[in-house]
């Protein structure tokens, strides 16, 4: 096994286990969503229209979560010492260890969403379209997020400073993948407009998130 | 029990499947040097005007009273800090290599995740920090975990846990050593393990720097003095000796 690839087994293994915390996401994620339709009401219309934005905030909010226990943990125990006396780059092991918190912890929401769906009032066309919204969007979250997550590593409750630091970052996501995903459900704008520039952001925040978290990484660990 | 390490040229792909020892991945004699080191944490300063010289096949331990500095020195010569003055040089190694990559570090910390088992635990360092051929089952034998591998490691004790780190050093082969209090929370009989694999280690012509209180337990140790008056940190004194008297 290579380093790289160890890392992404052990980062699954230990999101995945008792106290990993990656279920708590999809957990967080069906409740929001089953709660919006008590709130609002039974009101069809409604819930399809503001279907999703629901949908896509309770994904940003999940997504979030466990985030600032990725590298706090990793500091806590003492990895991110040896992890720094590897011969990985660090940008790399950073975007492992995404990829990683990515597949553990925004793959099962992606995949949840469908479900959900119903309970908005979305048909099947509309269910798909968002759905690749969300997978093509939920990376950009947690790349955008590692860099959150970096900043707040000496922190003992970085959870909320988290938050602080990455929700802003992430509105152009937010704001390109709900316009996709009202495209599919709706109209009248093409799916395919926001649904790039969405694209165009993720593929940044891949280049961009790693290189900022072990710059800050880095600096924190002085 | 202990079967490490034969200097012997045992290079052979199929003596190598069998449980036979690897051979260390170095070979030129190598020298870690420090000239006038000084640090400097938060506001503070820990010490200065450090130096020392540390050879193939030589231990120095690094000593003085809580605070002195003993950490911060390990964690600098691992490039997790920088020095705000002097020189640190490592002659004779891999020059591909910064030192941090050809040196174990083992803090304070164990690194051991506890929802892990404890052969999943080490085979994942062994993997990360590994280049080349490692032995996981032989290095928890060697430090009694043998029986317990698949045993998640919450479950261990805190001197179960330091034996699974230590166990680290023995399954991936670097040249440079760097022990923050490897003795402390092991029972007697780990702690005679641990000689056992640092005289290895040193035959090997390896390098040990250890920040400690106890005794190591070897011959012929070098020892670095740190913080020796409370006022001024003094030019710290290099002297040779039966390690701590």
């Amino acid at each position: 096994m290579t380093p790289l690839t160890a890392l992404l087994v052990r980062d699954m293994r230990v999101a995945i286990r008792v106290g990993g915390g990656a279920l708590m996401g999809v957990l967080f994620f069906l409740v929001v969503v089953t709660l919006t339709p008590f709130a609002v009401g039974p009101d069809l219309v409604l819930l399809k229209r503001i279907g999703p934005a629901i949908l896509w905030l309770a994904a940003l909010l999940a997504s979030l979560f466990a985030l600032d226990r990725l590298f706090a943990s990793d500091h806590e125990d003492g990895s991110l010492d040896l992890i720094l006396t590897g011969r990985a780059p660090l940008e790399l092991v950073v975007a492992v260890k995404g990829a990683a918190h990515w597949l553990t912890t925004a793959l099962p929401l992606v995949l949840a969403a469908p479900l959900l769906g119903l309970f908005l009032n979305l048909d099947a066309a509309a269910q798909a379209g968002l759905m690749l919204t969300l997978l093509v969007g939920t990376p950009a979250l947690t790349f955008i997020g590692l860099i959150g997550a970096a900043i707040a590593v000496t922190l003992r409750r970085g959870g909320l400073l988290l938050a602080i630091i990455v929700l802003p970052l992430t509105v152009p996501v937010l704001i390109f993948g709900v316009a996709a995903a009202n495209a599919a459900v709706s109209g009248p704008v093409p799916f395919g407009t926001p649904f790039m520039a969405e694209c165009a952001l993720t593929l940044a925040s891949l280049v961009v998130g790693p290189f900022a978290a072990a710059a800050a990484l880095r600096l924190e660990m002085e | 029990m202990v079967r490490y390490y034969g200097t012997h040229d045992s290079n052979t792909a199929e003596m190598r499947a069998k449980n036979a020892p690897i051979p260390a991945p170095w070979k030129s004699p190598m020298r870690l040097t420090a000239i006038d080191l000084a640090c400097r944490r938060g506001g503070r300063d820990v010490f200065s005007g450090v130096g020392f010289t540390v050879q193939s096949g030589e231990a120095l331990a690094v000593t003085g009273r809580n605070g002195a500095g003993k950490s911060s020195l390990l964690r600098l010569v691992a490039g997790f800090i920088r020095p705000c003055g002097g020189r640190l040089g490592f002659e004779g190694g891999d020059p591909e290599l910064s030192l941090a990559e050809q040196a174990h570090y083992l803090g304070h910390q164990d690194a051991v995740k506890p929802s892990l088992s404890v052969a999943e635990n080490l085979q994942f360092w062994a993997a990360f920090l590994g280049a080349g051929p490692h032995n996981v089952g032989e290095a928890l034998e060697t430090f009694g975990l043998g029986g317990i591998s698949a045993l998640p490691a919450a479950y261990l004790s805190a001197g179960q846990r330091r034996r699974l780190s230590i166990a680290r050093l023995v399954a991936v082969k670097r040249p440079v050593w760097l022990l923050d209090e490897p003795t402390s929370t092991l029972d007697a009989g780990a702690q005679d393990r641990l000689a056992d694999v640092m005289r290895s280690h040193l035959a090997e012509s390896g390098l040990v720097l250890a920040a400690t209180h106890a005794s190591l337990g070897l011959a012929g140790v070098k020892e670095l003095r740190l913080g020796e008056t409370d006022r001024e940190p003094a030019p710290a004194a290099l002297t040779r000796g039966e390690g701590r008297p």
